[in-house]
């Protein structure tokens, strides 16, 4: 019970897109959320999908496989969207199905250097590893201003 | 004692006296006699004190205290009003103003002590007013040449105008009354190009203190420049004579101003017995000039201070918060209610239509009833204009005037908050690049006095607010330049845009045409600020200008920000709602009607020519390219222009509760929010405005 104390220690929604593993600061994550009428709003980059309805509030959405090039697939029953609040800005991100919490150290975190990939640094923390898996974790910050 | 929970109030009702403050002194230095403005100021002034006093803040209830010593002098006539007092009194304004602000912010009134004002102060009741001296003003800039100009105070004089018994007459009586008369005479410098312009600013100056007795040479010599470098004047006056000496001195291109003070004179009384009548007349038409400048700040003066305790009649004060809960339960409360209407399955009975409908009613008038609570008039912002403005016509050496009308016009109390800063920018603006110098605007044949006019009123469901200014407009030349020399705009592209587009080149981040970078303005920071905070808000700036007569700037705000009549319709497969109070008509037309204009799609509608958008394209929704039989248009209306959007059919009338995109969406220019249908599905509010 002390590690969850230990300060060291982050926690982080995994989800999965395509065939790879994300994290996302859990501090950050207001609501998981199953798929929805989305309304789309026109004139907007390609990656955000439109606006839904949550409770009274309207919420946009972004599809995060598009934002990261990948091709796009028809909802499953897994598909969710995961509410984030970032610096007042809260937004809704479409992943294909939500894994579990994990807590990762610090030490088992590494930033990435050298290997590149379509996505831009800019969004990744880093990577962490936790047993066999590897989990690519996301810069909120940086991912929901690029939106702007 | 605990002071911490009365700081809320005590911040709350420093800020309203501080206004009043300023307001009355404002009043007061354009008159100067009015004892009941004095009263109220004093009342005022020792108000703050004992509620600073109480709360503990004693640097700002010493302040206050030496203030108050100024105004009781003032007010037992041991003191005379002069400009300096006023500049030193509004500088005790300010510095309040910033304890009050540390207050606000950091729950202590700072260290600053303000001891050069304190002094001033002190000073003032012992040595009179002239002896102001603080650092650092801004009202008049203390040149050199003034510091000089002030020893050389009274001393001799080129050439004695002739003075004949009648004119000695009007000295004589004036000094009777306790006013000064003095012989000017002021030096142009040698190379002075527009002789006349500098003399009509001169006379102006001068009689805005004086009434002219004599010239030499006369007026309309001067006017046609048939004088050297030099010319005298006689006046009459209530100031003293070091008020001219500075103000002619900071005229540019002065070279040197000679006052001597003139006495009375034995004069023959036979000759001019017959115009004796005439100098009361020329005395009265002095103190009646000093009561008429006050056309300078036209908010309805003496009212104000009326309506100000009218109002302190019964009023709460309520927390902005519990504002916003209780229009998000009304707004709620009216989408059940439409849910309610629509449902048709259940088994209507009377009583339940009947029951629906009152339903109905009580939530109209409960949603209006809550915005009329949020509802603020603007005067609550342009209040702190006129000072403003006078304080940077000094700044400027320029003669402005600013003229508001529609104060009373509301507006929601989140809009009011947030539209000060854009307002302030923009009046600055036309102050510091609008409005041209005093010299320009006389070589153009302009009074020498440049207007700014701040208007606000309603336009259906708006709010609009106009800053408008007789300057000498924005020189779209020169905006195109800078565009393309900092490589935002191409030169070919250049040639085919509209006044309109070039213009909005100056709404761009960092984008200025000025020269020279002000205090002001000029560092390209402030336009595109101005329009991405009014865009938040839900409106829209537009600019009209004319090179030479000036420039205006339409700010356009949504009235109501939640609960609007729109109209439902369906574009594709998806719905969208288009507010009703743009809505002209609606019109089912035959693909064959409409018609090519300069490649633009256009119908006739009673004869008028109405551009055609078809939204479908406009908004990149998908359907299949089967063209209708027919074609729903429904005809909007923006100002006196109208346009027609093809929508592909009407679904009805509905009220409903706008809700906004949030950030992300800032500067999206198709929609202006969205809105919750009964069954749970989102529809998008087109921005009609953008659109049109």
């Amino acid at each position: 019970m002390d590690e969850l104390l230990n300060s060291d220690l982050k926690q982080f929604v995994v989800f999965k897109l395509d065939k790879e593993e994300y994290g996302v600061d859990i501090h950050k994550v207001t609501t998981i959320e199953k798929m929805g009428r989305i309304a789309r709003v026109p004139k907007t980059p390609g990656y955000v999908k439109g606006v839904i309805n949550l409770r009274g509030e309207i919420i946009p959405i972004m599809d995060l496989r598009t934002k990261f090039n990948l091709p796009e697939i028809e909802e499953t029953e897994d598909t969710r969207i995961i509410i984030v609040k970032v610096n007042d800005i809260i937004v809704g991100m479409i992943v294909d199905a939500v894994a579990e919490v994990l807590q990762i150290t610090e030490e088992a975190i590494e930033s990435i250097n050298s290997f590149s990939s379509d996505m831009t640094m800019d969004y990744l923390l880093g990577v962490g590893k936790v047993d066999e898996r590897i989990v690519t974790l996301l810069n909120l910050d940086k991912l929901v201003k690029s939106s702007n | 004692m605990d002071m911490s929970q009365y700081l809320e109030i005590f911040i709350e009702e420093s800020k309203e006296h501080l206004q009043s403050l300023n307001q009355s002194l404002l009043q007061l230095e354009n008159n100067p006699e009015d004892s009941s403005m004095l009263n109220e100021i004093f009342r005022v002034a020792h108000t703050l004190k004992g509620m600073s006093g109480t709360m503990g803040f004693n640097r700002m209830a010493k302040l206050t205290h030496d203030m108050e010593n100024v105004l009781h002098a003032l007010r037992n006539n041991e003191l005379k009003i002069n400009t300096k007092l006023v500049d030193l009194l509004f500088k005790c304004l300010d510095a309040l103003e910033n304890y009050v602000d540390n207050i606000t912010n950091n729950s202590n009134e700072g260290s600053n002590e303000y001891s050069e004002i304190i002094s001033a102060l002190n000073s003032a009741i012992k040595d009179g007013p002239e002896s102001i001296e603080i650092k650092a003003e801004s009202t008049h800039n203390g040149t050199d040449k003034e510091q000089n100009a002030g020893t050389a105070a009274t001393e001799i004089v080129t050439a004695d105008i002739q003075i004949n018994e009648y004119e000695q007459n009007v000295i004589n009586k004036a000094r009777e009354v306790g006013m000064n008369a003095f012989q000017i005479t002021v030096q142009l410098n040698k190379g002075c190009v527009l002789k006349s312009a500098r003399a009509f600013i001169i006379f102006q100056s001068l009689e805005r203190y004086s009434e002219v007795i004599k010239s030499e040479p006369k007026v309309e010599d001067i006017e046609d420049e048939k004088f050297d470098f030099e010319f005298t004047v006689v006046i009459v006056t209530k100031e003293k004579a070091e008020l001219f000496h500075r103000e002619l001195n900071s005229i540019a291109e002065v070279e040197n101003v000679l006052i001597k003070e003139l006495f009375e004179k034995p004069v023959e009384s036979s000759a001019i017995e017959t115009k004796i009548e005439d100098i009361p007349a020329v005395i009265a038409q002095m103190s009646e000039k000093e009561e008429k400048t006050p056309e300078k700040e036209e908010t309805e003066g003496p009212k104000t201070s009326a309506s100000a305790k009218a109002k302190t009649g019964k009023t709460v004060r309520v927390d902005i918060d519990r504002l916003d809960v209780l229009m998000n339960w009304v707004s709620e409360l009216i989408i059940t209610k439409t849910r309610l209407e629509g449902i048709e399955s259940l088994e209507r009975t009377q009583t339940f239509n009947e029951a629906v409908e009152y339903l109905e009613r009580i939530t109209t008038n409960l949603h209006d009833a809550v915005m009329k609570v949020r509802m603020v008039p603007v005067e609550t912002v342009f209040n702190r204009f006129p000072r403003m403005i006078r304080d940077i016509s000094k700044d400027l050496r320029k003669d402005i005037v600013l003229k508001m009308t529609g104060e009373e016009t509301e507006l929601d109390r989140t809009v009011i908050d947030e539209i000060g800063d854009p307002l302030i920018h923009m009046l600055r603006n036309s102050a510091d690049h609008g409005i041209e110098s005093m010299e320009k605007r006389k070589a153009l044949g302009k009074p020498a006095e440049g207007n700014i006019y701040l208007r606000a009123y309603q336009d259906g469901n708006n709010v609009m607010i106009e800053v408008e200014d007789d300057g000498g407009g924005i020189n779209t030349e020169v905006v195109k330049k800078k565009a393309i020399e900092k490589g935002l705009l191409n030169k070919d592209v250049a040639n085919n845009l509209s006044q309109k587009d070039i213009i909005d080149y100056l709404f761009r981040p960092s984008f200025s045409t000025a020269d020279q970078i002000s205090a002001l303005s000029g560092r390209g920071v402030g336009l595109d600020v101005v329009k991405t905070k009014i865009e938040t808000l839900g409106g829209a700036v537009e600019v009209e200008t004319e090179l030479g007569k000036g420039s205006k700037f339409i700010i356009r705000l949504p009235l109501t920000l939640a609960i609007i009549q729109a109209l439902l319709v369906l574009i594709g497969n998806e719905k969208y709602a288009i507010p009703l109070g743009s809505i002209q008509e609606i019109k089912n037309i035959l693909p064959s009607d409409i018609k090519l204009v300069q490649k633009q799609e256009v119908i006739l509608l009673r004869n008028m020519v109405v551009p055609v958008i078809r939204l479908d394209k406009v908004l990149d929704v998908p359907k299949d390219e089967r063209e209708a039989k027919q074609l729903t248009v429904v005809i909007v209306r923006k100002g006196e222009k109208l346009s027609g959007f093809v929508v592909d059919s009407i679904i009805g009338q509905q009220e409903i509760v706008q809700k906004p995109l949030g950030k992300l969406f800032i500067g999206n220019r198709t929609v202006t929010g969205a809105t919750i249908l009964g069954d749970g599905n989102v529809a998008l509010i087109l921005d009609i405005n953008s659109l049109a």
